[in-house]
């Protein structure tokens, strides 16, 4: 088996979980930026994370031969201070050229405020002048119809968008169709509790087709498993997909998406990574 | 997939959801108070499951979202607790 991690949040787990994600076929890791369990006081804050991204956890990640990359904004969760949210948008433009960052994100909303819909838009905005891929995060729970909603409808109103190159993230029944059928590509999360099981991933696959859908485990601080996606190709083995259904959906979506960004060469980057983690 | 063997594979791990369903709801009527909106919600969502019909899941889902359409003034709090508030 062979697969992409599309989407986790590695700054927060062990050095164990890279083990065994490369143990089970990982090929690839993808880290949006994200809200660090607390609010971070400055915009030097930020910048600090932004190297830990693009400088020290490829290199982490290259000590188990992965591929790392990035994605970088100020999340969500973080939107309603307004003047901070501004000093980190105008921090991120000198980090889009480092070679593991893939884009914005995880960009999107969490409680549908005023303050995060104007933070979105100038999330999207920034990508669009900068010709970025943009990754969105989609609301928890009762919030999640809503916001997705308001996401698609604000995506749709930029003329620069290309849907092609954005992925809505953390879909599930009641929103999987509002991305697929405005163009967008869209991200099944498997959580243990929230978000979606495999079975019911599985189920979506099968009735939407696995066209525009990846599988990430966005395993980060909280109740969240690491190895979701390669336990979830063999629920789909037991369920009697082929192997070829599985590795299209695990490693070619992803690898699909992902490779509209030319920074996204597995092997290069692995290469160069294993020799700079060597000198250092 | 044929329904014998889907029921094969997922019948134990449902029946087991399933119970505890049950259980939770029996600990909730043990205990004192009223149901809150949560509680509220996830009552009116059981009727969905014996209902004939494709699409339980989604319909579920939809009865526990938000069904405003604009932004709220401010997010108040950054956690979600699975159901509308305004149910």
């Amino acid at each position: 088996m062979r697969y992409i991690e599309p989407h986790a949040h590695m700054v927060s787990r062990v050095t164990d979980d890279y083990a065994a994600m490369v143990t089970a076929g990982c090929r690839a890791v993808c880290e949006p930026a994200f809200w660090a369990g607390f609010d971070r006081s400055s915009a030097q804050g930020f910048y600090d994370y932004f190297c830990q991204l693009a400088e020290y956890e490829p290199r982490r990640a290259a000590q188990f031969g992965l591929p790392h990359f990035s994605w970088l904004c100020l999340n969500p969760k973080e939107a309603e201070n307004l003047a901070l949210a501004d000093e980190v948008l105008a921090m991120i433009p000198s980090f889009l050229d480092r070679p593991n960052v893939l884009g914005i994100g995880e960009i999107g909303l969490n409680k549908n405020s005023r303050n995060e819909v104007a933070i979105f838009e100038k999330h999207v905005d920034l990508a669009v002048r900068h010709g970025q891929m943009i990754l969105v995060h989609t609301p928890h729970l009762e919030d999640k119809w809503k916001g997705t909603r308001l996401i698609v409808d604000i995506l749709k109103q930029n003329r620069g968008v290309d849907p092609t190159r954005v992925i809505i993230d953390h879909v599930e029944e009641h929103t999987v169709d509002l991305a697929l059928d405005a163009g967008f590509w869209a991200g099944i999360t498997l959580y243990p509790q929230s978000k979606c099981t495999p079975s019911r991933a599985i189920d979506m696959v099968e009735i939407y087709g696995a066209q525009r859908l990846w599988l990430n485990c966005a395993c980060d601080w909280g109740h969240s498993e690491p190895l979701a996606v390669p336990k979830t190709a063999l629920e789909m083995k037991r369920r009697g997909h082929s192997e070829a259904a599985i590795d299209r959906l695990i490693y070619g979506n992803p690898l699909q998406f992902l490779s509209q960004n030319p920074k996204f060469r597995i092997d290069k980057i692995a290469s160069e990574d294993k020799r700079d983690a060597a000198q250092k | 997939m044929d329904r014998s063997r889907i029921t094969d594979l997922y019948f134990a791990e449902a029946r087991s959801k399933l119970i505890d369903l049950a259980a939770f709801l029996d600990r909730i009527d043990r205990s004192e108070g009223a149901d809150d909106f949560r509680m509220k919600s996830l009552r009116s969502t059981l009727t969905e499951l014996a209902k004939p019909g494709p699409d339980k899941a989604k319909k579920i889902l939809l009865l526990l979202s938000d069904q405003t359409k604009e932004p709220v003034a401010e997010a108040g709090t950054k956690s979600a607790s699975g159901a509308w508030a305004g149910f």
